[in-house]
């Protein structure tokens, strides 16, 4: 069942703010989510009324946070079907998730000549951190080719495969909105002896997520762009895997015991967190996925295929040859993630213009260069659609481009 | 907000539609590169200096309409003038995009200019230059308007001293 987009903008208290007397069209939800009075208000009273340490204190308030804060833990779980909430790492944000896999798993299992396998999708935080494990231990990267409308190129994949220790893959590209077979590519990972990691930063937000499902080792995302708060994020990982890795940060929590000699780790999940967590954004984290949940994962999809097609159907009969979509042209490939370029005006002047209308829109490479190298750009705008935006926003969106033809059409 | 024609004046417009001095130089000329990690613009200056002067300069590269006609009117700019006095350019620039010229030796944007000293800031002319002083009024866009200017300075720092 499909919602009305103008209904669920009256929760996020930042549109009742108007710019120059007019509305914020926010179309840069990829880049961050707008935030619900929900989590605000869920953030504000759990600091208001039950602030508290959590993990080492005896007193009750301190008992009542920590309950708080796994409570969080357990709805993270359960929305993406983890089998045990104890597979449920919180770390800063999503960069931080694949650092740690490439850091722990990576050097406790990758050497020189072993291959890791990415994508031409990704973000540089599924890239460096593999980069960096290459100049220091001489691991071998592959690179999984794009179809002429940006979908991977499965044609080769079984022999990119082989001998691969690690695939580490997008399941939705931040640039073209490309929805990528997670499944198929577990199995295929699975197949070939690798790891499947899943970086979900662009797909959790916004699809119903099933780790279970799909097969997967470890996924990565982040709160921040599921109308949560920015600063936690989250690694879900095989029990078997997690608890077969050394530790990643080391201090308070994560051990067992500690002596003059040495040190004996936590179980899971404090083996991963040493130091205190950011304990408000995690109850933040709870009440985004609590709001979430509320609406419906399926319907979220729904609602953003409906707006995804609507916009680039309207685009498309406005602007005809001027303006082009880059990533997949069926809604069913894609998520409402739109980059494009327009009658040849730099994205960081199209950009310009739309702010005029207050459209938010980014411009820029979406930290993804070598996608960009491959599109023979150096950027594009993008227009990204969420739960709180309807098609008025993208009426507005269309109708501010003509503004953009207008000073540089030439 | 300040309306756009601040923004996009015409004589901008123009260079970015026409931009002047476009290419390559060979050796001896020297080349320096500039990106703004904003919005992966990247932007390449040659540079032919004889004698302390100016003899060339070329630009490739691509960006946006700012980046590229900031680019365009400061290559005409130079041309033609000593080292010192496109310093005095450089530094005159600096300050109408509201860049402190007394903070150039910190400043991490900028290469730092050594004989500020000695600079006599007003009596340098921006001639067309002066259009994109409506830059300042759009925070975000200063750092496309001072690229070129960047590179031009690690370009003239590339320069081998006679």
């Amino acid at each position: 069942m499909s919602f009305d987009g103008a209904l669920v903008r009256k929760d996020f208290p930042i549109f009742e703010r108007f710019i120059d007397g007019a509305p914020i069209v926010y179309l840069d939800s990829a880049n961050t989510s707008q935030k619900p009075r929900q989590v605000i208000d869920a953030m504000t009273s759990f600091m208001q009324n039950s602030y508290a340490p959590i993990n080492r204190s005896a007193y009750r308030l301190a008992g009542e946070a920590t309950d708080a804060f796994e409570a969080a833990r357990s709805k993270v779980a359960r929305f993406i079907n983890a089998r045990s909430a104890d597979e449920v790492i919180f770390t800063k944000n999503t960069t931080e998730s694949l650092n740690l896999l490439a850091y722990s798993w990576g050097r406790a299992n990758l050497n020189a000549g072993d291959v890791v396998v990415l994508t031409h999708l990704e973000h540089h935080a599924n890239i460096v951190p593999w980069h960096m494990l290459q100049a220091e231990r001489g691991i071998v990267l592959r690179w999984v080719p794009l179809t002429a409308d940006g979908q991977l190129d499965l044609t080769d994949l079984t022999a990119l495969l082989t001998d691969a220790k690690v695939f580490s893959f997008t399941a939705m590209s931040n640039v073209l909105g490309t929805i990528t077979p997670v499944q198929q590519l577990c199995d295929a990972a699975h197949a070939a002896g690798a790891i499947a990691i899943v970086d979900g930063c662009q797909y959790v937000p916004h699809n119903v997520t099933d780790v279970q499902a799909w097969g997967a080792d470890f996924l990565a995302f982040s709160s921040h762009k599921m109308c949560g708060p920015s600063g936690i994020g989250v690694l879900w990982g095989r029990e078997q895997l997690l608890d077969a890795m050394p530790p990643f940060l080391g201090g308070g929590n994560m051990i067992a015991d500690v002596r003059l000699d040495g040190f004996t780790t936590a179980p899971l999940p404090a083996k991963f967190e040493a130091g205190t967590p950011a304990i408000i954004e995690t109850i933040g984290l709870g009440a985004a996925v609590d709001y979430l949940s509320n609406l419906g994962m399926a319907n979220v999809r729904e609602h953003e295929m409906k707006l995804g097609s609507y916009a680039i159907r309207t685009l498309t009969e406005r602007y005809g040859n001027d303006i082009s979509i880059h990533g997949p042209t069926d809604i069913a490939s894609r998520g409402a993630t739109l980059s494009f370029a327009f009658a040849g005006i730099h994205p960081h002047d199209l950009s310009q213009v739309l702010d005029q209308r207050n459209v938010c829109v980014r411009a820029g490479h979406h930290c993804a260069k070598p996608l960009m190298r491959l599109l023979g750009v150096s950027a594009t705008a993008r227009a990204s659609f969420y739960i709180y935006n309807d098609e008025s926003d993208a009426d507005v969106l269309v109708d501010a481009l003509a503004g953009a033809s207008d000073i540089f059409g030439f | 907000m300040p309306g756009l024609d601040d923004l996009y004046r015409e004589i901008i417009l123009d260079h970015y539609r026409s931009p002047r001095n476009r290419g390559e130089l060979a050796p001896p000329a020297v080349r320096a590169e500039g990106h703004n990690p904003l919005c992966g613009d990247e932007i390449q200056v040659y540079l032919d200096v004889v004698d302390g002067v100016v003899n060339d300069i070329k630009i490739t590269g691509s960006g946006c309409s700012i980046s590229l006609s900031s680019a365009s009117m400061m290559s005409q700019a130079v041309k033609g003038k000593k080292i010192a006095d496109v310093k005095a350019l450089v530094n005159r620039f600096r300050s109408m995009m509201g860049l402190d010229i007394a903070d150039a030796e910190s400043d991490t944007d900028l290469v730092s200019i050594e004989d500020d000293a000695e600079v006599d800031v007003p009596e340098v002319k921006l001639g067309d230059l002066e259009a994109l002083q409506g830059v300042v009024k759009f925070p975000v866009r200063i750092k496309c308007a001072t690229l070129a200017w960047i590179t031009l300075t690690q370009a003239m720092a590339e320069v081998p001293t006679a």
